[in-house]
C-alpha cells in the first residue's frame, strides 16, 4: 500500500508543480469552453441547448491532451524500468498512475465546470448535472485513455497515435455522458438509464485499463 | 546464493546479440561484463532484470527468497536515472524508498554517504551528471536488494565517486551481495570477467 500510495502522491505532485501538466488541461479546457459563445453568436437558447455537449468535448479534449505523457515521462527518465521490476503488481502500479492523473487532471475539469457553465447560459441545474456525469464518466476517458498511452511508450511522438487510439474508445462515454446530461435538464428520457450506462462504462475501464495497459508495457519495454 | 544463466540467447531488432551464454557468480562475488561497445552488455543486465526476454536460454537466481521473482530481488542502475526533475533530491530518494519497500531510513545519511547531504532540498532538475548518479545509488542503499546490476556504475563520477562506488560494492559484496557490473574501465575490485562478443 506505501507504494502505491508514494507512487500516486509523487504523480500528483510533479503534475501540480511548475511544468506539470494539471493546469494546462484546465486552461485548454477552459479555452475551448469560452471560444465557443464567440463562434456561436449571442443565441442564448442555442448556447442553452449546445452547452452539455461543448462542455463534454471541452473535457474529453482536455483529458486527451495530457494523457499522453502518462508513460512517456517514467519511460524516458528510466523510471518505468524500475517500476516493472519493483514487487509491487504492475497492473496496480498503472491503476495508480491513472488514478493520480484523474485526480490532478480530470478532478479540476469537473471544479472548474460551474463557472464555465455560466458562460453557456446554463441554469444551476443543468451545470450540477453536467458536473456530475462528468464526475462519472471522466474516469473512463482516463482509464481507457491509459491503455492507448501505454500502446504508445515507445513510440517518439506517440502523441497523435495516442489520440487515433483513444477517441473511438471514448465515443460510448460522450454519447452516453451527453445523453444523461440532456435527460437530467429536458427529458424526455430518465436521467437514471443513461448515465446508469455511464457509470458502467466507467467501471469497466477501471477493470480492464490496469489489465490492458500492463500487458502493452510488459510487451513494449525495449 | 547462486545466479545462474545457461544457454542465454538475446535478439534485439532481428539481430542476433549474442548466443550460448552461459556464466553462473556465487553470493560474494563481481561478474564484470567486458566488450566492445554494442556487443550487447546493457542488454545482458536487462535480460537478468526481466526488463528484455530472452530468444533462449534460462536463468535463475538460486538460493533467494522463494517468493519472489528474480527481478524483484534485483537493483537496476541503468544509463537512464530515474530521477524527476521536479521533485526534490530528497523527495526522488524518499519516492523510491517507499515504492520498492525500503525500511525506514535516514535519509540524511544515505545522502552524506553518496556526498549528496548538502543538496538534500535541490530540486533534481539542477543536479549535474554525477551529481544524479550519485543519487541513483543512494536507492540501492535505501531499499536492500541481494543482487546489482550496474550498468557503468562510475560513469561521469569523478575520482572520489569511483572511490565511492568501489567502496559500496566492496560493502555490499562482504555482505553476501551479488554484483553483476558492465564496465570499460577497471573497478577496483577483485572480479570474475565475463567477456562477450569475442575480441576487442
Amino acid at each position: 500500500m506505501t507504494a502505491l500510495a508514494a507512487l500516486i502522491r509523487r504523480d500528483i505532485s510533479i503534475a501540480l508543480r511548475v511544468g506539470g501538466g494539471a493546469l494546462i488541461g484546465v486552461l485548454f479546457f477552459l479555452t475551448v469552453v469560452v471560444l465557443m459563445p464567440f463562434a456561436l453568436g449571442p443565441d442564448l437558447p442555442l448556447l442553452t441547448r449546445l452547452g452539455p455537449a461543448i462542455l463534454w468535448l471541452g473535457a474529453l479534449l482536455a483529458s486527451l491532451l495530457t494523457l499522453d505523457r502518462l508513460f512517456t515521462a517514467d519511460h524516458e527518465d528510466g523510471s518505468l524500468d524500475l517500476i516493472v521490476m519493483g514487487r509491487t503488481p504492475l497492473e496496480l502500479a498503472c491503476a495508480a498512475k491513472a488514478l493520480a492523473h484523474w485526480l490532478a487532471a480530470g478532478l479540476p475539469l469537473i471544479v472548474a465546470t460551474p463557472v464555465l457553465g455560466l458562460l453557456l447560459n446554463l441554469d444551476m441545474a443543468a451545470t450540477s448535472a453536467v458536473a456530475l456525469t462528468l464526475l462519472a464518466g471522466t474516469p473512463a476517458l482516463t482509464f481507457t485513455g491509459m491503455i492507448g498511452a501505454a500502446l504508445a511508450v515507445t513510440l517518439h511522438r506517440g502523441g497523435l497515435l495516442l489520440a487515433v487510439l483513444v477517441l473511438p474508445l471514448s465515443i460510448p462515454v460522450l454519447i452516453f455522458g451527453v445523453a444523461a446530461s440532456e435527460a437530467a435538464i429536458s427529458g424526455p428520457v430518465p436521467f437514471g438509464a443513461p448515465f446508469s450506462i455511464l457509470c458502467a462504462l466507467s467501471l469497466v475501464s477501471l477493470v480492464v485499463g490496469p489489465f490492458a495497459a500492463a500487458a502493452s508495457l510488459r510487451h513494449g519495454l525495449d | 546464493m547462486r545466479l545462474l544463466a545457461s544457454g542465454l540467447t538475446c535478439v534485439r531488432g532481428g539481430r542476433e546479440v549474442f548466443s550460448a551464454l552461459t556464466f553462473e557468480a556465487v553470493a560474494g562475488e563481481l561478474l564484470a561484463v567486458t566488450g566492445r561497445n554494442g556487443s550487447g552488455k546493457t542488454s545482458l543486465l536487462r535480460l537478468v532484470a526481466g526488463l528484455l526476454t530472452p530468444a533462449g536460454g534460462s536463468l535463475a537466481l538460486e538460493g533467494g527468497d522463494t517468493e519472489l521473482t528474480l527481478p524483484e530481488q534485483a537493483h537496476y542502475l541503468g544509463h537512464r536515472d530515474a530521477l524527476k526533475p521536479a521533485l526534490s533530491v530528497l523527495e526522488n530518494l524518499q519516492f523510491w524508498r517507499d515504492f520498492l519497500g525500503g525500511k525506514p531510513f535516514d535519509p540524511a545519511e544515505s545522502l552524506a554517504t553518496v556526498g549528496l547531504a548538502h543538496a538534500a532540498h535541490l530540486p533534481a532538475a539542477y543536479l549535474s551528471a554525477g551529481q544524479r548518479r550519485r543519487l541513483s545509488l543512494a536507492r540501492l542503499l535505501a531499499v536492500k536488494r541481494p543482487l546489482w546490476l550496474l550498468d557503468e556504475p562510475t560513469s561521469a563520477l569523478d575520482t572520489t565517486g569511483q572511490d565511492m562506488v568501489t567502496g559500496l560494492m566492496r560493502n555490499h559484496l562482504a555482505g553476501g551481495g551479488l554484483i553483476v557490473a558492465t564496465t570499460h574501465a577497471p573497478l577496483g575490485l577483485t572480479s570474475k570477467e565475463l567477456r562477450i562478443g569475442g575480441e576487442q
